[in-house]
């Protein structure tokens, strides 16, 4: 692909033909800021946090949908740009609740790291703020609209990556919401809860249920795993603190999924501390269900087993394995099948 | 089929006759049925019946002269067409009787007489010499209140459809160099030369090629779009059909919004006939060129009419603008090159092609061409559709064709461009109306709306009438336009309840200096315009109301208070019955007082007193 050369802050920096400028700009050691820009969605130049100015442009520029032409000049940082900017914040902050305090973002909240930069406080302007309710009925997740920033990755994430489309913009001006259709409940649409919106969210308006108020964003440990659930074999993040794993969050230098994970992956992880959880084996004596040891269940099966296999033939007996053991696991139980038992009657859910 | 030349002559014959019959027409554009025109068309039907006249009775649309409506036009054979206007039922037998049978013009009701040759009445301006008409042109809208747009025939009789008989003759290039060297530029507000962006769409590459014709119109107060549809929906057609040949498209949108079930459904009416005829559809008049266009009903959002929120709401997607680039002339309908132009735009094309664009741009400025049709409207005499001239100025429209500010009053301000132009005070007047000129003093042209203040209106209540507008009508994608709009919308009602303090002209000029260079479309970029004009031009008002609490138009209640002068005042106790919130006291034959506390400022009171003894300041 043919290069291109341009000069940001002076600086000249030589990127593919068809890079944006924000994107130069950062190859050029620039800090600018973005808000709704991700590089794996779509690009609607909304928020206009990343404004910069280019020669020759009678505005400002959102370097996140300028691409990137052969001697262009950008500044990133002229007072105009920086005017711009922090009053943009300013924007944001007049209509966000105060409540780094106890937000669940807090430390990893792009428009707190901005108002912190930029030193821009709540109050600017005053006026009106939103005071929506406290949307949680959805079993895992929490929507705090009055957090929300309008960037619109979640609307972009649900329809670009999970091609679901239950939410997307209502409403006009200042009144604009995102919503599922008709604004109605998230667990009364067709959301499968599949949390890409949650991942995607660079403020507090979406936030995983089961984590909150459990650990701060700076004292969580990641650790990363792959999914125990199905096939797929996704990463994921286990959020650990003081050895007990509060969730899960997708990572997006996961080679398989990135940063989309199902229902199960991000959100079902909690079996892990259950208390329902079988921690011994149950035999049936009676009519009921008694714990017993390893030995006394294991020398139950083979004895079962052997007198199955005596009286009807190996091919009497069959065996179906999970998609939630290791692949060691189910390799051991083929061979355990086909060599111990001598049959080919072994099957897995995940087979297909 | 094509129009052929005996089949033009023929209907350009029949249509001649019927002009010369005895003829009664009444206006039925939107302004026309809304001041009761359906109500005049019945009674002069029932009169022409019940008396057993010969003469026919037809309708046309608006002629422009919406102050008068219901018009009506009533000739006879061999004289001149006079036309009246405020006809209500109840006129009719007496007009009917006096012009139709009697043959003698009702002068005093006659606002205008038009002569097409024929004898002139006495004491009855002819159109072109009436206050209204004289200063006009009439080029893109002659048609309108002239011919019935119902009517395909009417139109073909007039020229109609020349223009691209002519143009499937040409070379498609030498089509857009036509338009080019007319000099027109975009209607729909931007002023981006029209030859320019056709040229753009016909080099783009693409399988697939789109027309659109922007017929959005969402200013509060303008309607000319509305009118040329209503009252020429052929030529707006015929313009389509042009472009589409010219840059290669076979298929057109027409983005309408259903506010319009008029202009719809005399487009509809248009379009169907077009096709029977076979001036529209496949192998269009035997030329292998195919063209289909379709109606798009607008739900009514000031901003689908940006040219890429309109073309996402085609497609069904939420009217919210695109990031540009890539231009639609690039990406546009379906990410298919795409020429958008607004109806104006479009209804101008066939004079063009037909007259040549030397003649278009014999009129008008250097860098702007031809004539531009207005919506005049507020504090004036004469409100209504006039086409003028680019280039007159500011004060010949007022004067002349407006008939002056209203009831005597001082001028004081024209806001140009709806809400996303600029207020123009009394120096402003001699401004020539062009792109540049209105541009260069904050303004724009706009579209075409043109709202006219006298001495009563406070600038700030109209900033905040217009911002109120932007406010509510953005689309929510941007931050500096969906929360800015709003702070400086409370900035300003703040300052009108007489809460403000001297930091909040800083805060709006720095709101409003963000908004318009970072915010991401049109609407956002213009919102603040309103606000800038009134403080570039009105500042001091701006002041009156921070700094001493005071609207020097007397026109935000918060900042009124109603007094009774003492010297005036013969305490007759008149104003205390008017009051309806007993706030006035007083012993009779002594002064009165009225309780501010008390006073909710309704001024019921101060009509009352016939000694003027009752101040509002
Ligand atoms: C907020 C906004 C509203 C607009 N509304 C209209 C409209 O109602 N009609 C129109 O023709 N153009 C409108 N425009 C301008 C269009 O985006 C576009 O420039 C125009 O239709 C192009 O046609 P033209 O070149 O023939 O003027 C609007 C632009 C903005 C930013
Ligand atoms: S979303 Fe961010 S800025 Fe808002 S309260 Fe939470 S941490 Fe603070
Ligand atoms: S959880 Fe998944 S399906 Fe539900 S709204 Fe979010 S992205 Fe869409
Ligand atoms: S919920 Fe989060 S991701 Fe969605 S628009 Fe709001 S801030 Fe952006
Ligand atoms: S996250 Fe869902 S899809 Fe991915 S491995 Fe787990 S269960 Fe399978
Ligand atoms: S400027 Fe206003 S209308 Fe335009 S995209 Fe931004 S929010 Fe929407
Ligand atoms: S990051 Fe560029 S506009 Fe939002």
């Amino acid at each position: 692909m043919p290069n291109v050369t341009l000069t940001v802050d002076g600086t000249q920096v030589t990127v593919p033909k068809g890079t944006t400028v924000v994107e130069a700009a950062w190859k050029a050691g620039a800090f600018v800021p973005t808000l709704c820009h991700d590089p794996e969605l779509s690009k609607p130049g909304a928020c206009r946090i990343c404004v910069v100015e280019v020669k020759g442009a009678r505005n400002l520029v959102a370097s996140c949908v300028t691409e990137a032409v052969e001697g262009m000049e950008v500044q990133t940082s002229t007072p105009a740009v920086i005017e711009a900017r922090k009053t943009i914040l300013e924007l944001m902050l007049d209509n966000h609740p105060e409540d780094c305090l106890t937000c669940h973002q807090a430390g990893d909240c792009k428009l707190q790291d901005y108002a912190y930069f930029y030193n821009v406080k709540p109050g600017a302007f005053g006026g009106e703020s939103h005071q929506y309710e406290l949307e949680d009925d959805n079993l895992f997740i929490v929507r705090n609209m009055n957090k929300c920033i309008l960037c619109g990755k979640c609307l972009r994430a649900c329809e670009e990556k999970q091609g679901r489309a239950v939410i997307d913009f209502a409403y006009r001006g200042f009144k604009t919401k995102v919503t599922t259709a008709l604004d109605q409940p998230l667990a009364d649409s067709v959301c499968v809860s599949c949390g890409s919106c949650v991942a995607v969210c660079p403020t507090g308006a979406l936030t995983e249920k089961a984590m909150l108020g459990k650990a701060r964003k700076w004292e969580i440990e990641k650790i990363r795993t792959t999914c125990p659930f199905c096939g797929v074999g996704c990463n994921l993040d286990l959020n650990v603190k003081g050895g007990k794993i509060l969730g899960a969050t997708s990572n997006p230098a996961s080679p398989t999924n990135g940063r989309d994970l199902c229902v199960k992956g991000r959100f079902g992880i909690d079996y892990v501390h259950s208390p329902k959880r079988l921690t011994k084996p149950l035999i049936k004596k009676n009519g009921a269900f008694v714990e017993s040891s390893w030995d006394e269940a294991l020398d139950l099966v083979a004895t079962k087993l052997g007198e199955i296999k005596n009286k009807f033939g190996s091919d009497a007996i069959a065996a179906l394995s999970s998609a939630r053991c290791t692949n060691e696991d189910n390799y051991v139980m083929q061979k355990f099948v086909r060599a111990g038992i001598g049959t080919n009657n072994v099957d897995h859910c995940a087979r297909t | 089929m094509s129009i052929s030349k005996e089949m033009r002559s023929d209907i350009e014959e029949r249509y001649k006759r019927n002009l010369e019959r005895p003829r009664i027409v009444v206006g039925l554009g939107t302004c026309g049925i809304a001041a009761g025109g359906n109500k005049v068309m019945d009674a002069i039907k029932a009169e022409v019946a019940k008396k057993g006249l010969d003469v026919d009775v037809d309708f046309t649309s608006c002629i422009g002269m919406c102050f008068a409506e219901p018009v009506v036009e009533m000739a006879l054979p061999g004289r001149a067409s006079v036309v009246y206007g405020g006809v209500g039922p109840e006129n009719v037998v007496q007009l009917i009787e006096s012009h139709m049978v009697q043959k003698t013009p009702v002068a005093e009701q006659a606002q205008i007489q038009i002569l097409g040759g024929a004898e002139a009445y006495e004491g009855i301006p002819a159109m072109e010499k009436s206050e209204y008409y004289e200063q006009q042109v009439r080029s893109v809208t002659w048609r309108l209140g002239r011919t019935n747009p119902e009517r395909i025939e009417d139109y073909i009789a007039t020229g109609g459809y020349e223009g691209i008989q002519k143009a499937l003759t040409m070379d498609r290039i030498a089509i857009i160099d036509e338009i080019k060297k007319s000099g027109l530029r975009g209607r729909g507000g931007g002023g981006f030369p029209t030859g320019t962006k056709w040229q753009f769409v016909h080099d783009a590459v693409g399988d697939k090629k789109y027309i659109v014709c922007n017929a959005d119109e969402g200013d509060p107060g303008a309607f000319m779009d509305r009118s040329v549809l209503e009252g020429d929906p052929h030529a707006v057609l015929e313009g389509m059909m042009i472009a589409a040949y010219a840059i290669g498209a076979d298929e057109g949108v027409i983005y309408c919004r259903a506010e319009y079930p008029l202009a719809i459904r005399r487009l509809n009416m248009a379009i169907k006939v077009a096709e029977e005829m076979g001036i529209m559809g496949e192998n269009i008049m035997g030329s292998g060129f195919n063209f289909k266009v379709r109606i798009k009903a607008g739900a009514g959002a000031f901003v689908c009419g940006e040219e890429t929120a309109l073309l996402n709401s085609i497609e069904g997607q939420r009217g919210m603008p695109r990031v540009r680039p890539p231009f639609p002339a690039h990406k546009g309908l379906w990410q298919k090159p795409t020429c958008l132009n607004n109806v104006e735009t479009f209804a101008n094309v066939p004079n063009i092609i037909r007259k040549g664009g030397d003649w278009f741009s014999s009129m008008g400025t250097e860098k702007s061409k031809g004539s531009k049709v207005f919506c005049i409207t507020g504090k004036i005499n004469h409100t209504g559709l006039c086409e003028v001239p680019m280039g007159m100025t500011l004060r010949d429209l007022v004067y002349n064709i407006a008939g002056g500010i209203k009831d005597g009053k001082k001028f004081k301000a024209v806001q140009s461009g709806g809400p996303s132009g600029g207020c123009l005070p009394t120096e402003k007047l001699d401004l020539s109306i062009d792109y540049e000129s209105l541009g260069q003093a904050g303004a724009i042209m706009g579209s075409g709306g043109l709202v006219f203040m006298d001495e009563d209106s406070c600038m700030l209540d109209i900033a905040k009438y217009f911002l109120n507008f932007t406010q509510m009508e953005s689309c929510g994608k941007c931050t500096p336009c969906r929360e800015g709009t709003k702070r400086m919308l409370e900035t300003l009602e703040r300052i009108c309840e007489g809460n403000g303090v001297p930091e909040d002209i800083d805060n709006l000029e720095r709101l409003a200096k963000v908004i318009k260079t970072s915010a991401l479309c049109a609407l956002g970029q213009t919102a603040p315009n309103p606000v800038l004009t009134t403080l570039k031009y009105f500042r001091d008002e701006y002041e009156a109301h921070i700094n001493e609490k005071r609207c020097p138009a007397g026109v935000c209640p918060e900042l009124l208070n109603y007094t009774i002068l003492a010297d005036k005042c013969i305490g007759c106790g008149v104003c205390i019955k008017a009051c309806p919130t007993g706030a006035i006291s007083g012993e009779k034959k002594a002064v009165h007082v009225i309780d501010p506390t008390k006073c909710v400022k309704c001024g019921a009171c101060v009509p009352k007193c016939k000694f003027d003894a009752i101040a509002k300041a």
